[in-house]
């Protein structure tokens, strides 16, 4: 099984090579819209690279979700709802939400997504496929 | 003109791999101008010839019922000038392909020499868009009379190729 630091240095790589950012510039903190310039196309590119380097499935919507912020459930006057938040929390588990969630400006969005979470998300999706083959 | 920069397929494996011919020719309007008295095939339009050879790959994986559009070149490199005269084939491995969209990695050869190669990023339109007709059928290099790259294909032993299902699928009420 991978260490940590090892998943950290292939999603860095996926990060340069998807973002074209320096090496330096991917820090655990770092958001990928705000800090590295990702857009939106930008996600699919890192999505197929990630699913490369650890040879794991990562289902639409599961790391970068989707129809939340137009969910008038979840998102009222430009800021998430209790619900909205709840609903984050379901939908993301291996984000930090400590910050976020005192002041959840809907067009903040994107800080929640760094590199952190992402390494996160990797690493318990390898665990996920660790678990499934002992059974 | 037409918007097609490759001629032929000459191999073509269902969602794996696939390689087309682009033979340049001084009756080419562009070389002319690119540049005046030096004409050389412009990068760009060899990376559109790369782009077209992945997307119909990637196309033809789900029948063409997918509406493929190039959405990002990661990388794009150019070693060496294509001129007139000279044939260049063009080579798309498809990396990784799903719902949303396909990853191709792509070749430029001179003969054995390597000419550019390039990531490209293709992504399905049809998925997000629910109903909405975002463009004119025939902007799509997959509609019919630009297929002809298949109808002259050959593999290596020069026999002609298996149309692929995803052609035949295509045809419908349109054949030429």
């Amino acid at each position: 099984m991978a260490t940590k630091e090892e998943v950290y240095d292939k999603i860095r790589e996926a990060l340069v090579d998807a973002l074209g950012v320096d090496d330096d510039e991917v820090t655990p903190d770092a958001t990928l819209t705000g800090d590295l310039g990702a857009e939106s196309i930008d996600f699919l590119d890192i999505v197929f690279r990630l699913e490369k380097a650890f040879d794991i499935k990562i289902p639409r919507g599961e790391l970068f979700p989707e129809n939340i912020l137009t969910d008038a459930q979840f998102v009222e006057d430009g800021k998430f709802t209790e619900a909205g938040i709840a609903e984050l929390r379901k939908r993301m588990p291996f984000a930090n939400f400590d910050e976020y969630a005192k002041n959840p400006v809907a067009q903040e969005f994107g800080s929640l997504f760094t590199v952190e979470m992402i390494c996160n998300y990797v690493t318990s999706k390898l665990a996920d496929k660790e678990n499934d083959k002992q059974d | 003109m037409r918007w097609i920069w490759i001629d032929r397929f000459v191999e073509f494996e269902h969602g794996k791999r696939a390689k087309a011919i682009k033979n340049l020719t001084l009756a080419e309007e562009h070389l002319h101008d690119h540049f005046y008295g030096y004409p050389v095939m412009p990068n760009s339009l060899i990376l559109e010839g790369l782009a077209q050879t992945g997307g119909i790959l990637v196309g033809e994986y789900n029948n063409f019922e997918e509406k493929v559009v190039l959405a990002k070149v990661p990388k794009a490199r150019f070693h060496a000038s294509a001129l007139p005269g000279d044939t260049l084939t063009y080579e798309a491995v498809i990396e990784n392909i799903e719902k949303d969209g396909a990853m191709v990695r792509a070749t430029s050869h001179l003969g054995d020499r390597l000419q550019g190669e390039a990531e490209i990023v293709f992504a399905h339109l049809s998925s997000d868009r629910s109903g909405q007709n975002l463009f004119e059928p025939k902007n799509f290099v997959f509609t019919m009379k630009l297929l002809g790259v298949f109808d002259v294909g050959r593999s290596a032993d020069g026999r002609a190729f298996e149309e692929p299902p995803g052609l035949t699928a295509l045809r419908g009420d349109d054949s030429p």
